[in-house]
């Protein structure tokens, strides 16, 4: 059991919640992995923020850093006018990255690697790029899928497809974050479980064990990396696609 | 075998010669594969990339299997619906399918940078345009 890869991504039920809509809510330790990072996040910004001084102390400077970080990616992307959804890219940001760096304890749940919690941050992105958008600009928001310049017969198949290509930008938005989360974290296990096999096989199988020790050790730097890395690239597409909405060109 | 000289020996002698000449010449063409194998080995090496390097190219790889199977599954997806509500099964799954595909190939295009996204592309015909 404990060199089952797949082991650390089960579903364990703590207590019930109640029963909402014929269905049973059960408080599991992915809820609390989210509500964890939500409360870490939160924590960390208010006491960053607690004692704001000109000369920011060491928490106030890594609270800055964040903040100035995010707010640079997304007016870089989404110009000085995508600051208005700052509040929410700069949550989607923490709140992932703290999720992902929580999977790197051991016995801790990693949230992200479910993907229908991050099925359900694209779905927000998304959501909000579609409804923004068709507040701000009417039905000119559907400009985004009818490209200029195309001769009148092709545009009902340009449309189509164009359609079809953004509505697969939250499946390919969660699938990359989850895809890479769970994929890490197998390979993590399945290292350090050879590492484990291989030592219970006497003093040759010692030996041989710090093959894959050194690997373990080596993908774990790699992990963390990657955990930044997915919450940066989530971040830097999100603003992306707010730009759609801001912009949507025509 | 000295060289008394009688026909049998001479026979001997040729025959040991040429087997010496095909042993030579196989031995020859091993070492020149080896050599060629050796190169190769040390090509790869050189080739072969950093760590970090195999890490960004299976981030890239993720990407673009990721962008290229949301596109098909989108289609394949509204297909099912659109069969569902309208009963037109298969017609819709077929075509809204193949327009997944389109779509997909179309996702990977923009994922590497070889066709502009949308805004873009709309920028520069307006500029054209004008």
């Amino acid at each position: 059991m404990a060199n089952d890869p797949i082991h650390q991504f089960h579903i364990q039920e703590y207590f019930p919640l109640g029963q909402f809509g014929g269905m049973e809510f059960h408080f599991t330790n992915s809820a609390f992995a989210m509500g964890a990072t939500v409360a870490i996040v939160t924590g960390f910004i208010l006491l960053a923020t607690s004692k704001a001084s000109l000369i920011p102390g060491r928490l106030q400077s890594v609270a800055e850093l964040a903040y100035e970080f995010v707010a640079n990616t997304l007016r870089s992307s989404a110009g000085k006018e995508g600051m208005r959804f700052f509040p929410l890219v700069f949550s989607l940001f923490m709140f992932i990255l703290v999720a992902n760096f929580f999977g790197m304890f051991p016995y801790f749940m990693t949230a992200t690697s479910q993907i229908i919690v991050t099925f359900a941050l694209a779905m927000t992105v998304m959501l909000t790029v579609v409804v923004y958008g068709f507040m701000r600009h009417g039905f000119g928001f559907l400009g985004l899928f009818v490209p200029h310049g195309v001769p009148m017969a092709v545009v009902p198949l340009v449309s189509a497809i164009e359609i079809i290509s953004f509505l697969s930008r939250p499946i390919s938005l969660s699938v990359r974050l989850f895809g890479n989360m769970l994929a890490g974290h197998i390979t993590l296990k399945v290292f350090a479980g050879f590492v484990a096999s291989m030592a219970s096989l006497g003093a040759i199988g010692v030996g041989g064990a710090i093959l894959p020790l050194a690997m373990t050790v080596g993908l774990t730097a790699l992990e963390f990396l990657v955990a930044f890395l997915q919450a940066y690239i989530f971040t830097v597409l999100t603003c992306m696609y707010l730009n759609d909405a801001l912009h949507p060109g025509h | 075998m000295s060289d008394t000289g009688s026909p049998g020996d001479e026979e001997t002698i040729k025959r040991m010669a040429e087997d010496e000449a095909a042993l030579s010449a196989r031995l020859r063409a091993l070492s020149q594969k080896l050599d060629k194998a050796s190169e190769e080995a040390k090509a790869a090496e050189r080739a072969q990339p950093s760590n970090e390097v195999n890490a960004q190219g299976m981030r890239l790889a993720f990407r673009i299997v990721g962008e290229f199977v949301s596109g098909v599954l989108v289609g394949a997806g509204l297909g099912w619906l659109f069969d569902r509500w309208l009963g037109t099964s298969p017609w819709g799954m077929i075509v809204l399918l193949l327009l997944g595909f389109v779509a997909g190939v179309l996702n990977v295009l923009r994922a590497v940078g070889k066709v502009a996204p949308p805004e873009a592309r709309q920028v520069s015909s307006r500029a054209k345009k004008k």
